[in-house]
């Protein structure tokens, strides 16, 4: 009765979208989905979603140290996260060290295999194919990782790294590989007469873009960036930046943009997601996120970041200190993660787990006292609708809001803090 | 205003009392046309090719380069970790008072770690995993102190406290993979200020830090600096981080300061196009994200054989605003702009400001707006 | 539970763990030696009872010997004796009427040998002291001398000296044992006669200056080539230290540079060494075979070439048994040790 458990779709749904009714039992909203793609999601219509992630979970365990090795506990990277992509769009993920979000990425790409949850790729779910049905989509899903030094094989020649996915796909016939190499390395803007080289020859920006090249060969359809440019200069930055949004338009791709500088996130990504400690807890359109943000960890985020202009004319805007330090994954602190280092904790916070539920046209969150900086409220905001009372404990007579529902993706209705009903 | 840190037994070398240095406000620092040159096989790389600065008791300076730039090797050389036999250093240092290029190993072994100490970029893999971070600490404090074990170890607990570690005399004796990484950065700077040195050099603090971390380890050291009133050196990429920490700023580009000046002045009247291309090129959290970032164009120099010249030349957009091929034939020596005698640049171009305010500003216009208004408010 | 009584617990059970596992180990070996034996396809009764033998004394021979049966319970015999003690011929009645006929092994028995007509385990038990001599005699010289030239050649790293002794150590390496023992035998033995010749002089006979220069000419001979290899190592180990972010923050702390390679850079160059050490010692416990026919040594080594080539089966299976736990249990130790000396290994 504390949880408000996630009525979603049918998992086969074609067109890969939650939608929620505005009305009825929340058990009725999830039978009563329609499949046609009018995705009731505030997007702009003709946009489909591409990738829609679902409870996605991912535990590690942890074994004992006596004599018959025993697994006593999990580190919990991914609790349980759900956002979606749009086709040709960018989303952000964003959160510091030991939140989940490179493990996320590789869920994505099936580097590892979830433990829970549904990852819709085009509507299908990829998240328990075996290797051999994983092997056509890997065309169409493809990472581009952090380190531009050690992503690359050092024996392996430039043209030979980027042939790679061509020759093991067998998408092109062998004389025509070549060629199609050095438009690729042109298309990334390296001299296509270089694929004889070694990547020691090249600087940490070109390796890059060699990886970028390689990520491309196959014409793929989502992009799962993992902190493309942070091993990078500033300068270099900037151009494989552009490079990636130039590619983003050319070839409408959609990217997963694994970052941790939040300059470079928002510059790229209309929708981004901050994560911690294995959840979501906020997730919205940039200006919302960046400019209204209401979950105290992303505001507490957008502090810390260092800001160019506002120290410029001297002044160091007022921080929003965080102590101590992120608590481990392995025995994650009970109802929200976060209360641990939170300002405005309060009891209900230990007891009951914050949902991440919309409460705006794009822009959900997960706290029970969602609030503008500085302006939260002293009530719990959710807590009827969750049919608790304020301190966390059930309270008998009260009916959860109905359409209160978690699911990936924006639906057309959300839940209003200011008048606690279901708005448009 | 000087604080006068906690009594502390006296410096058995030079029988100074603790908390050595100059008195507040005096320079500490000065470095004149220092210069790094590694004779290689395949020729001289000349890492640092002629820097020059001063820094004051209490102030920090940000020394603000890519990678190439020569920010790390400087700071190396003023600490005199280089192998003497690989390199060829020339020019001055002069650290209260003392050109410590003048110095024998030992004298300047000395001064490593008590007048002069440095903090560095990775925390894991600058501590040694087999000692405990305790033992590290005791180990900087008793080198330059004449105490027993147990002093010196009371002395460490106290440090780790100040840098606020909780439980200290617990976390004293666990080993450095056993912290986290902002735990184990002010474990760094313990062991830094254990011997309240004049000057604190930290490189690139907090670039494998995550950002609420950074916030918390850049607040600790500006709230120390003001204790222990020490001059600061922070190298780093990162302009947001100079933004709020320096008081002056120094760029550099192919081993030489470029640009030289305080801090709010280089930032809203930069007057050289690196620092130009710098500052457009990063994205801001609140700039216009429908404007394209503007890189600079091309690959840092080769510090083997660097363009002749203004070594950012190839690279410069702006050149066609000198008159004839001065760019290329002649390097611009470090001058005074149009801003006046604090604000120094190696640069040809005469109208700067105006370059600026025309032509760049408006290219980056989510940027450019806002400097705008600040540039007009500042007036 | 508290903080060191948790740490021993996990400490023990790793012990216990990695002993299990071991036993797992010398198990498996036991029975892939006797079927490699006995794949050989040579009949080893008829090769224990000698030239001149007649079918029904071969039989008698095989029945004494536990031969006739078929392999896997050979094996569970050999089992058997290794923990109870065994009896040769493994017959109650006989033992009843005629005890003088049976030879009784006491357990752990590693079998008979009736090639030597003694058990296995008192040929080994004479054969071990020379072995051991000579495995720590060649162990401090190549541990000492690795040591002290790789780090000579870390530190003088692109000069002279240090291509001087990789040099050096190349050819050492390059240049097989007996070479380099019958070079040494012939040369500082006879020719120049620097030593007596080499003859394993124990401790009671010879006193302990008998008994080192007894050892010194096969030490050495099994020592170089050895010794160039860790000289190699040791190098690299402490050049790649040397570049290492806690070395300059040593240096950065105004250290004298010898507490900064001792200290530090030594400490972390040595570990790996020490373990390799390690390994590298429990093996040449199993007998440096070469050596000691060179010099002709009656170690393990020796035995262990006469074994086979007369077909001995139990002096075989108990000679690799023994050099099997060494190697295990010089594994183990060899873990903890690592534990010991670097923090980051001991998991919780």
């Amino acid at each position: 009765m504390n949880e408000v458990t996630d009525e979603s779709t049918s998992p086969d749904a074609s067109s890969g979208t939650a939608t929620a009714t505005g009305t009825g039992a929340p058990g009725a909203s999830g039978a009563s989905v329609a499949p046609e793609p009018s995705h009731g999601d505030g997007s702009t219509p003709g946009r489909r979603t591409i990738l829609e992630v679902d409870e996605l979970q991912m535990y590690f365990p942890v074994k004992s140290s006596g004599i018959i090795r025993r697994t006593i506990a999990h580190v919990q990277a991914v609790d349980g996260v759900s956002f979606e992509v749009e086709t040709g769009s960018a989303l952000g993920l964003v959160g510091e060290s030991g939140c989940g979000k490179s493990t996320t990425g590789r869920l994505i790409t099936r580097l590892l295999t979830p433990t829970a949850g549904a990852i819709r790729f085009e509507g299908r779910d990829i998240a328990k194919l075996s290797p051999r049905e994983l092997k056509p989509l890997r065309r169409d899903i493809q990472m581009i990782f952090q380190d531009p030094y050690t992503s690359l094989n050092p024996r392996h020649t430039v043209g030979s790294i980027v042939a790679a996915p061509l020759e093991i796909h067998n998408v092109v016939p062998k004389k025509k590989i070549l060629s199609r190499v050095q438009e690729l390395l042109e298309i990334v803007g390296l001299n296509p007469e270089h694929y004889n080289r070694y990547p020691n020859e090249f600087s940490g920006g070109q390796r890059q873009r060699i990886g970028i090249a390689r990520a491309l060969t196959l014409n793929p359809k989502l992009l799962v960036a993992d902190e493309p440019v942070s091993a990078l200069d500033v300068s270099i930055q900037a151009q494989v930046i552009n490079l990636l949004q130039d590619l983003q338009k050319e070839f409408d791709i959609s990217f997963l943009f694994i970052a941790h500088d939040l300059a470079v996130v928002r510059h790229f990504c209309p929708e981004v997601a901050v994560m911690y400690l294995g959840k979501i807890v906020e997730v919205a359109d940039r200006v919302t996120l960046y400019n209204r943000p209401y979950h105290p960890y992303t505001q507490a985020l957008l502090s810390a970041v260092p800001d160019v202009k506002q120290a410029a004319i001297g002044g160091r805007r007022d921080r929003v200190r965080l102590e101590g330090d992120v608590p481990s994954p392995i025995n994650p602190p009970s109802g929200c993660r976060f209360r641990t280092r939170c300002p405005i904790a309060q009891d209900i916070c230990a007891k009951v787990i914050p949902p991440l539920l919309q409460i705006g046209p794009r822009h959900k969150v997960a706290c029970h006292f969602a609030g503008e900086a500085g302006k939260h409220p002293a009530q719990p905001v959710f807590s009827r609708a969750l049919g608790v009372d304020e301190n966390g404990s059930p309270e008998p007579g009260v009916t959860p809001v109905p359409g209160l529902v978690e699911h990936p993706g924006f639906a057309d209705t959300w839940f209003d803090i200011e008048s606690q009903k279901m708005g448009s | 205003m000087t604080q006068q840190p906690t009594e502390r037994p006296a410096d058995r070398s030079t029988g100074q009392p603790a908390g050595r240095g100059a008195p507040s406000g005096d320079i500490v620092l000065e470095v004149h046309d220092l210069r790094v040159h590694f004779p290689t096989n395949d020729g001289v790389v000349k890492a640092v090719d002629g820097l020059d600065f001063t820094l004051a008791r209490g102030k920090t300076l940000g020394i603000v380069g890519e990678s190439g730039s020569g920010k790390s090797v400087s700071s190396s050389a003023i600490m005199g970790l280089h192998n003497p036999q690989r390199t060829k250093i020339s020019g001055s240092v002069v650290l209260n008072g003392v050109d410590l290029l003048t110095l024998s190993e030992d004298q300047m072994r000395k001064r490593r770690g008590r007048d002069v100490a440095m903090i560095f970029q990775d925390p894991l893999s600058s501590m040694h995993p087999y000692y405990t971070v305790g033992n590290q600490i005791v180990e900087a404090y008793r080198v330059h102190n004449d105490v027993s074990k147990r002093q010196a170890r009371a002395r460490a607990i106290e440090m780790l406290a100040r840098v606020g570690i909780p439980q200290p005399d617990r976390r004293v004796d666990d080993y450095p993979h056993q912290f986290s990484g902002g735990m184990r950065q002010r474990a760094m700077i313990a062991m830094g200020l254990i011997n309240d040195p004049g000057l604190l050099i930290a490189d690139e603090p907090t670039t494998a830090l995550d950002v609420t971390v950074q916030a918390q380890i850049l607040d600790l050291l500006q709230d120390l600096q003001r204790e222990f009133d020490s001059a600061v050196i922070i190298i780093t990429h990162d302009l947001g981080v100079v933004a709020e920490m320096a008081d002056d700023v120094l760029v550099m580009y192919a081993g030489r300061g470029v640009e030289y000046g305080p801090c709010k002045e280089i930032l809203t009247h930069p007057e050289m196009p690196y620092t130009w291309g710098l500052l457009s090129s990063v994205p801001d959290v609140q700039g216009d994200t429908a404007v394209k970032l503007v890189p600079i164009p091309g690959n840092p120099p080769s510090l083997l054989s660097p363009p002749s010249g203004c070594k950012f030349h190839p690279r410069c957009q702006h050149r066609d605003k000198v008159p004839g091929d001065l760019c290329r034939t002649e390097e611009p020596l470090l001058v005074a702009g149009q801003r006046g005698p604090g604000h120094t640049k190696r640069c040809h171009i005469a109208n700067p400001e105006d370059i600026y305010a025309k032509e760049v500003l408006p290219e980056v216009e989510g940027v450019a707006e806002a400097m705008h208004d600040l540039v007009e408010e500042s007036k | 539970m508290p903080d060191t009584a948790r740490k021993v617990v996990s400490v023990f059970a790793y012990v216990v763990r990695r002993v299990l596992q071991g036993l797992v180990l010398l198990l498996v070996m036991s029975l892939v030696t006797f079927l490699l034996f006995f794949a050989a396809g040579t009949n080893p009764a008829r090769v224990s009872c000698g030239k001149n033998c007649s079918p029904a004394l071969q039989k008698q021979t095989a029945k004494a010997l536990g031969y006739d049966q078929p392999v896997i319970v050979q094996w569970g015999q050999f089992l058997q004796g290794v923990v109870k003690g065994r009896d040769y011929p493994n017959d109650p009645a006989l033992k009843k009427a005629h005890p003088e006929l049976i030879a009784h092994c006491a357990a752990p028995c590693l079998g008979y040998s009736r090639v030597n007509n003694e058990t296995v385990n008192t040929l080994v038990k004479d054969a071990i002291p020379v072995t051991a001599s000579l495995a720590w005699m060649a162990f401090l010289i190549w541990i000492g001398g690795g040591i002290l030239f790789g780090v000579i050649a870390a530190l003088r790293q692109g000069t002279v000296v240090d291509r001087g002794i990789v040099g050096i150590s190349l050819l050492l390496y390059a240049f097989p044992t007996f070479f380099t023992g019958l070079f040494l035998y012939e040369f500082v033995a006879i020719k120049w006669q620097l030593v007596p010749i080499p003859n394993f002089v124990s401790i009671g006979d010879g006193g302990v200056g008998g008994y080192l220069v007894g050892l010194l000419l096969p030490g050495f001979t099994l020592a170089l080539f050895t010794m160039a290899g860790y000289v190699r190592m040791t190098r690299a180990f402490v050049i790649e230290s040397m570049g290492e972010d806690y070395l300059r923050t040593a240096n950065a702390k105004g250290l004298a540079p010898r507490r900064v390679l001792i200290k530090h850079s030594m400490r972390a160059a040595l570990t790996p060494l020490v373990t390799m050490a390690g390994l590298d010692l429990a093996v040449l416990l199993g007998g440096a075979i070469i050596t000691e026919s060179v010099f002709n040594y009656d170690g393990l080594g020796k035995l262990q070439i006469s074994a086979v080539q007369n077909l001995d089966l139990p002096l075989t299976v108990g000679i690799v048994l023994l050099l099997a736990s060494f190697v295990v249990i010089a594994n183990i130790v060899v873990d903890i040790l690592y534990a010991v000396i670097d923090p980051r290994v001991r998991v919780g």
